[in-house]
């Protein structure tokens, strides 16, 4: 098994790499606040009707054969 | 009209590869279908001269294409949207991510020539020859890049927790491709190479790549995907933000070893083998911990999931995941994998995991996704997404209890053996005793198929007359709510 003599140093190379970046992310503040981020990017609103009509979004006609359509609200209603 | 003024996020590459991911899935499965038939009707294209369809050739486009095409322009597309969303940032380098885009649709039609016409280096999941491989690292090299540098240049402090398992998707496949695909090129036309590894070391490579590539391609990046695109789509926070924090780096802590399992006796040590057994199970914890994060989102609006397709596909995709990376392991264990290693039974598991978990996650954000690219509030048909969901549920169910079924018989009468030590059955009788199973797989597969067709219909009529959109930057950060 010769082969563990590249696949044994790969692995600890590995999670050493891994553990400084985990390192990082603590001392650096990234895990202060765990409830913050999850509501943060429900509060990004990526809905098309957030475009702005003087934006390169021409979308004027957004929507106009979806009149029966309306079960699916998912994430557009979080930003309003 | 519009002045540059207006910062806006790329979603052009987005747009690119949630498109292809639509085109490859179709062309992946179809495959799957022709080979799935033709495991039925052996001699379904082996008339003259037919041999580029064969199952030998067709195998291995199947797997790169419903891999690396569908599920890899799955996750370009995705990890592009969502790390300029949680960033608050433009994708770093437009024309870099441009690259990655045409570089990886090429990757796809080399490999869609190269299998069929023979050329593979033979090692599974890594089958493309020598000057692809070449091509597949510099596309790698620079979706890193990319996405990486999206990260860097974030206007958000945190980092949102699915950037964390894209970048580490990104980064372990760049490792795990360039050690298993280091080849010796012997000539370019035609294309061969052999591999620098020999024997069981070969072997040990492959399945260190194989089954790492399983973990960080079809696990770790579609975990990024259901971490913000399950909230998003229920509007509602991920159940424990702290749970997915832990999640992921419990994972990547403890995934590496598993590849061992997939040798379970043969000439790799024991202790080898034990060792990956015991990191199989191991990754039980991790897994059911972000399954059951994903899942509980809904708690509370558990209603949602009946009116909304979309989370209909993102939440049993979760309930397949939580399946097959239950079976997973306990398929590891040494004396079940006696009776599931070789048969049908594994085929089951794969196809739990890809068509269940990878495939439905995919096709969920796909269905969020592509309306937004093109200024739609939602798909043309929200009916069509629900019809797909059913029909692509019912496949999945019938693909993989057939397999089930079929592999657990198969081993059964593999071991089975008479009072005087000779085997029960031929070979040839486990095979027949097979073939009603496969018949019932290639419905399934069938199924999944129409499933897919259904889904192009509704992206055509939702992007027909529709305008491209690029989404603008906010212009500040959302506050905190």
């Amino acid at each position: 098994m010769d082969i563990l003599v590249l696949l044994i140093p790969l692995s600890v190379a590995l999670v050493l790499a891994i553990g400084a970046a985990f390192w990082w992310a603590v001392a650096s503040g990234q895990f202060d606040d765990l409830d913050g981020p999850a509501h943060r990017i429900l509060a990004d609103d990526d809905s098309s009707d957030a475009i702005p009509p003087i934006g390169p979004a021409a979308c004027a006609d957004v929507g106009e054969q979806h009149g029966e359509l309306t079960s699916i609200k998912g994430g557009r209603d979080s930003g309003h | 009209m519009s002045t540059a003024s207006v910062a806006t996020f790329n979603y052009k590459v987005v747009r690119q590869f949630a498109i292809m991911t639509v085109v490859w899935g179709i062309v992946g499965m179809l495959v799957g279908v022709i080979i799935a038939a033709e495991l039925l009707w052996p001699d379904l294209v082996l008339w003259d001269g037919l041999q580029w369809l064969s199952y030998g050739r067709l195998r291995p486009l199947h797997t790169n294409a419903v891999i690396f095409a569908f599920g890899g322009c799955a996750l370009f597309s995705t990890s592009y949207y969502v790390v300029q969303r949680t960033c608050q940032v433009r994708l770093f380098g437009d024309a870099l991510a441009s690259f990655t885009f045409w570089g990886w649709q090429a990757v796809i039609v080399l490999a869609a020539v190269t299998l069929p016409l023979g050329y593979t280096s033979g090692k599974e999941y890594a089958e493309l020859e020598w000057p692809i491989d070449i091509l597949i690292t510099l596309v790698w090299v620079s979706y890193a890049v990319v996405f990486l540098g999206t990260v860097v240049k974030r206007k958000t402090p945190h980092i949102y927790v699915a950037n964390w398992f894209f970048a580490a998707f990104i980064l372990t496949i760049a490792v795990l491709h360039l050690v298993n695909s280091a080849e010796i090129p012997v000539s370019l036309f035609p294309m061969k190479s052999y591999s620098a590894y020999a024997g069981v070391q070969d072997a040990m490579i492959q399945w260190w790549y194989g089954h790492n590539a399983v973990g960080f391609f079809l696990t770790a990046g579609f975990l990024g995907m259901m971490y913000y695109f399950v909230p998003k789509q229920a509007g509602r926070p991920v159940y424990s933000y702290r749970l997915s924090v832990v999640h992921f780096w419990a994972l990547i802590f403890t995934y590496m070893w598993a590849g061992p399992h997939h040798l379970h006796y043969t000439a790799l040590p024991d202790w080898t083998q034990s060792l990956g057994m015991l990191f199989s199970l191991i990754l039980l914890a991790p897994s059911w911990g972000g399954m059951i994060n994903g899942i509980m989102t809904l708690s509370g609006a558990w209603h949602k999931l009946r009116d909304d397709p979309i989370l209909k596909f993102l939440i049993v995709s979760l309930s397949f995941y939580g399946m097959s990376t239950f079976e997973g392991p306990m398929m590891s264990i040494k004396t079940v994998n006696a009776l599931s290693h070789y048969t049908d039974w594994t085929i089951g598991h794969v196809h739990s995991g890809a068509l269940g978990w990878v495939a439905f996650i995919s096709i969920g954000c796909m269905y969020y996704l592509i309306p937004r690219m093109f200024g739609k509030i939602e798909m043309w048909s929200v009916k069509l997404i629900t019809l797909h969901f059913w029909i692509a549920t019912i496949g999945v169910v019938l693909y993989i209890a057939a397999m089930w079924i079929a592999g657990v018989m198969q081993g059964l009468m593999w071991r089975s053996v008479n009072a005087d030590g000779t085997l029960t059955y031929a070979f040839v009788e486990a095979l027949k005793s097979t073939y009603p199973f496969y018949a019932i797989r290639l419905l399934g597969g069938v199924l999944f198929l129409t499933g897919m067709l259904i889904m192009a219909w509704n992206v055509i009529r939702t992007v027909a007359g529709a305008k491209a959109v690029e989404g603008p930057i906010p212009a500040v950060v959302p506050a905190h709510a």
